[in-house]
């Protein structure tokens, strides 16, 4: 009975779909509630929680430290989308170009860094910006006549340093999607630009650039949340999670000291709210400006 | 006339290739300057690691092969991490891509009530930092007993959204006809799912393993939170408990730090094209 029951084909779409169900409520939704609820009450792990209404959020507002970790992540983001869209859009076209001598292999080493674990990166980047005069990158701005700096004592600096770890790490990996976004350009639009006399400038704004807005859109969108939601590139870079005047603090790392290191969940728990809301509202802002929307409505 | 005017052209395309060549060579040089850096300085004591940074200078009066002798017959956990990582990504690959796809092949094959209302869901996980979970799900699993086990990394993505997503766009593709022709053959769905499916799946499977094996052998944050027995500590863990202050490990870090890389290069030269699918594989959607 049970087994007729299992096999029919009324319900076998049900079972086959069941472990994401089960997933999904017990380890995706629920948590996510609670992080609601918890935002609302002052909780010790393993203790009874108590309910405070606002406090968390009023509290959060004047926090000036929470607000530094905001501007610091925006920061970062605001700078991987700067430095890892425009380049490696323009890395692919001209890696793609028939006058390339060997692409393949370019196109493998560049994607190398992504394959190195954050804790390697870090930890070889965390020593490339070391403040000794002989560390990697204070001798080569000596070159220039710059330096020595202590990188990761100094605000703009460091930030720099994690800007350049996201660069090395992600170049490559970028420059593959607009790759695989350029395949799908039918060559016929160049070959008509040729005829009708267009230089190169002109067929990368009017052919290339309009064409490969999807995947823009899609780099757009998974950099805007890894930018606001970084946090163990600066536990590496750092190594941990203080750093002099939180220079390096992320809003990641702020919800990590509250909730882990200080056992404030409920205070945690708002500072995760407030970085979903800014999330979201950043992508759907983005995604409605550039019409992505109603482009599936159509 | 025509002919002068290929040479001329043909003279440009000489200057470009040459100034490409040139620029993505120049490019290539600052890509690797790191791994050469850790290459070289894995060959240095540690104290002069502390002393100097990591440089690119070649001293060879201080450089021996004492770190790697020190990797292979020195006293340190770095094989156990190094086993711990091989375990964790075996078993999380091998589960989270099964049960990935048997749930991506009921959204494929089925047109079933609440399917589009679930799907969603699946899209709704893709679309929320997990980071923001960090908390709630730590609480959760320190309530369910399970801290300090691999269970804690393992469950909560074994269903996991990215990989049910790519399984479902490609099993779409397949004719609905090779389901109908295991019916008739009187096999009940399961069975199509395992006899039929999963050997049609088997080209995707790649570039999933790829993807998750990646994103599990090089995973920190949540190990490192769940995990606090020193026992089963993961490479990026037990990597992360060599930096101190004090530069005490800068022997083992270093050589450590190389020495993983190389796997996953050796693994990335023999299979590519499935790393690239892998890595690439949410932009195809698009």
């Amino acid at each position: 009975m049970i087994k007729k029951f299992v096999y029919s084909q009324k319900v076998a779409p049900y079972i086959f779909v069941l472990p994401f169900v089960i997933i999904f409520l017990i380890f995706w939704l629920f948590p996510l509630a609670n992080s609601f609820v918890m935002s609302f009450q002052e909780r010790m792990l393993g203790q009874d929680p108590k309910w405070i209404g606002t406090a968390n959020y009023t509290k959060l507002l004047t926090d000036k430290v929470f607000l530094k970790s905001i501007t610091n992540s925006v920061v970062y983001m605001v700078g991987t989308l700067i430095l890892l869209i425009p380049f490696p859009m323009l890395f692919a076209c001209l890696i793609n170009s028939k006058l390339m001598w060997g692409r393949e292999f370019f196109k493998s080493s560049f994607f190398l860094p992504a394959l190195t674990s954050v804790a390697v990166a870090g930890t070889i980047f965390r020593l490339i910006f070391g403040e000794m005069e002989s560390s990697l990158m204070n001798s080569i701005l000596s070159l220039f006549g710059i330096g020595p700096f202590k990188y990761l004592k100094d605000q703009n600096l460091s930030m720099a340093a994690l800007l350049t770890l996201a660069c090395w790490r992600w170049t490559g990996v970028n420059m593959l999607y607009y790759l695989s976004g350029l395949k799908s350009i039918d060559s016929e639009y160049y070959e008509a630009a040729s005829i009708d006399g267009a230089s190169a400038w002109q067929k990368f704004r009017a052919i290339t650039m309009p064409l490969l807005k999807p995947t823009t859109i899609y780099v757009l969108t998974i950099s805007i949340y890894a930018g606001l939601a970084m946090f163990t590139e600066s536990l590496m870079m750092f190594n941990g999670n203080n750093s002099p005047k939180n220079i390096g603090l992320t809003i990641v790392g702020y919800l990590y000291r509250q909730g882990i290191e200080k056992n404030k969940l409920g205070y945690a728990a708002t500072v995760g709210i407030v970085l979903l809301v800014v999330a979201m509202t950043i992508n759907l802002t983005q995604l409605k400006l550039s019409g992505t929307f109603k482009k599936e409505e159509d | 006339m025509n002919n002068l005017h290929n040479t001329g052209g043909t003279r440009q395309n000489i200057i470009a290739k040459v100034l490409l060549l040139l620029f993505f060579s120049v490019l290539f040089i600052v890509i690797m300057l790191p791994f050469y850096a850790v290459a070289l300085s894995s060959f240095k004591p540690g104290a002069d690691l502390i002393r100097y940074g990591l440089n690119l200078r070649l001293d060879l009066d201080v450089m021996s092969f004492k770190n790697f002798e020190f990797l292979f017959t020195g006293k340190h956990d770095y094989f156990m991490w190094f086993k711990n990582s091989m375990f964790l990504t075996i078993g999380q690959v091998t589960l989270t891509l099964f049960i990935s796809a048997f749930v991506a092949y009921g959204f494929a094959a089925y047109d079933f009530k609440g399917r589009n209302l679930l799907f969603v869901c699946v899209l709704l996980i893709m679309m929320v930092p997990f980071e923001i979970l960090l908390l709630p799900l730590y609480s959760l699993i320190n309530d369910l007993h399970m801290m300090n086990s691999y269970s804690a990394i393992i469950v909560p993505g074994i269903a996991n959204a990215g990989t049910i997503f790519f399984f479902r766009q490609y099993l779409r593709s397949i004719p609905k006809e090779l389901i109908q022709s295991g019916r008739v053959d009187g096999a009940n769905e399961y069975l199509i799912f395992f006899r039929l499916i999963l050997p049609v799946l088997k080209p995707s499977f790649a570039a999933m393993a790829i993807l998750n094996g990646m994103n599990s052998w090089n995973n920190l944050l949540w190990p490192f939170m769940v995990l606090g027995d020193q026992n089963k500590f993961t490479l990026p863990i037990g990597l992360k408990t060599l930096l101190t202050p004090y530069g005490n490990n800068y022997d083992l870090l270093i050589v450590g730090s190389f020495f993983s890389i190389i796997p996953i290069f050796i693994l990335f030269v023999a299979f590519q094209k499935y790393f690239i699918d892998g890595m690439t594989a949410g932009a195809v959607k698009g």
